[in-house]
């Protein structure tokens, strides 16, 4: 498969990526990993005339931790935070989640930014970036501003993110507690079925604080205030739990598609959302 | 509207000097333009992992990305593993164990192999078995393959000297 022409751009700094966009405005996009873009520019879904290729900004790239502040560049890899012994201990959430993304060369290559930028709901980082209430930081002509993750979101590939502007960080803060990021999906590679990520926090065997997001059950990142809500103060219980898996359901819209109608789908979410929250209570 | 590049891969130690469209894929500049044709194109979408090489160290599927994003790196394909005369220890291990039965997969197999071995040295079966992942065989089944990676691990790691690369990072699987 071939894609259509274009012409390409490696900046070395941030500024360049601005003055390219300036010059080529919606000829131009930026590209992370590409392992989203490249496929669909190869099925001509995407005509993409000025491609600007991130790989060469060094101020992208890198996990920074600082106390309980945790900083990912644009530019980091799964495979990075696969890697990474330091966040494993701080946000192991983060490890558990990038080890279910695709597959060992896809995640060489795809990146954090990429993920949750393109705004597609297929994609991990999204859900989880809401259980965690991450900020993204965005760089554009008028300089840099912050949004919330839970923010971002406003339909299948529209995010709050403007054409001329970069998503550049994301940050969130350490996790205490219980995690869990649990994923059913058909085979390797393939999107989840159903997704949800959980952090939990005890406190004399009861649940001090919750959050609950989801992947793939709508047509962006579901983030469930109602589940979180249902668990505080209990102890994890069967019913505290069907009370959660019910509010988290209560939030989300799937649609049929070729993972499987409605109905199996709402059936796989409301396993997936208890494992998640029991396995992360039992590791509270 | 698209402007040919200069374009420059060092490929298995071998310096290559161009001119391509950037949007040319890097399979196809490795296999019609500089006839290095171990790297296969299976699937062309992403998912079978036949046109997997080397590149600046990670393991990549060469049909998604564009030989403009590779300017100036460091590949490595099957070619530069092993020969027919000196066959890597991956090579003469697939052969044993009958990791193979068409070969369409093997190039790919082997160089994401040698990767995987370098990260970790000590793989676990389902260590292998999740760092094998973005590599499809149609043929063998996989068991022979995953017999082959751990015959050729438990090789390298009896002969210290031969193993150039030591790994540190054990990823375990995630299911």
């Amino acid at each position: 498969m071939i894609p259509a022409p274009f012409d390409y751009h490696r900046p070395d700094s941030l500024e360049g990526v601005m003055s390219l966009i300036r010059e080529h405005g919606d000829e131009a996009r930026v590209m992370a990993g590409g392992h989203s873009l490249i496929p669909m520019m190869k099925l001509r879904m995407a005509e993409v005339p000025h491609l600007i290729d991130l790989q060469a900004i060094d101020s992208l790239r890198g996990i920074r931790i600082d106390g309980d502040k945790i900083t990912l560049g644009a530019m980091v890899t799964q495979h990075e935070l696969i890697d990474h012994a330091e966040l494993a201990t701080k946000a192991p959430i983060l490890r558990e989640a990038a080890l279910q993304i695709a597959d060992p060369q896809v995640r060489y290559m795809g990146t954090v930014g990429g993920n949750v930028a393109n705004g597609d709901p297929g994609n991990d980082m999204p859900g989880l970036m809401q259980c965690l209430d991450a900020q993204f930081t965005l760089h554009g002509p008028e300089g840099t501003r912050t949004v919330a993750a839970r923010d971002f979101y406003e339909a299948a590939y529209m995010t709050a993110r403007t054409d001329e502007e970069v998503l550049t960080e994301v940050t969130f803060a350490a996790t205490g507690g219980g995690y869990a990021y649990e994923k059913q999906k058909r085979k390797i590679g393939d999107y989840a079925t159903a997704a949800a990520a959980v952090l939990i926090s005890k406190s004399g065997g009861q649940v001090s604080a919750a959050s609950v997001a989801m992947t793939n059950l709508s047509d962006v990142p579901v983030f469930s205030q109602g589940a979180a809500d249902a668990l505080v103060g209990t102890d994890c219980g069967d019913a505290a739990v069907d009370a959660a898996v019910a509010a988290a359901l209560a939030e989300i819209d799937p649609t049929e598609d070729n993972r499987g109608p409605v109905a199996f789908k709402r059936h796989v979410a409301g396993i997936i959302i208890a494992r998640t929250i029991r396995g992360a209570f039992n590791r509270a | 509207m698209s402007n040919k590049m200069h374009i420059q891969l060092n490929v298995n130690g071998e310096a290559h000097e161009f001119l391509a469209e950037p949007r040319e894929l890097l399979i196809y500049a490795l296999r019609e333009r500089l006839n290095i044709t171990g790297p296969h194109v299976g699937c062309d979408t992403s998912h079978c992992g036949a046109c997997t090489v080397t590149l600046d160290g990670k393991s990549v599927k060469a049909c998604t990305m564009f030989v403009a994003q590779a300017n100036g790196a460091e590949i490595t394909t099957i070619e530069g593993i092993g020969s027919p005369d000196a066959l890597h220890v991956l090579q003469e291990s697939f052969r044993e164990h009958h990791g193979l039965q068409c070969g369409f997969c093997t190039p790919g197999m082997i160089t994401r192999a040698v990767k995987l071995l370098e990260e970790n040295p000590t793989p676990t079966e389902e260590e292998v078995r999740f760092g094998m992942a973005g590599n499809i065989c149609r043929c063998t089944g996989y068991q022979n393959i995953v017999k082959s990676i751990l015959a050729a691990a438990n090789e390298m790691n009896a002969q210290p000297s031969s193993s150039e690369a030591v790994g540190h990072n054990k990823v375990e699987a995630a299911e």
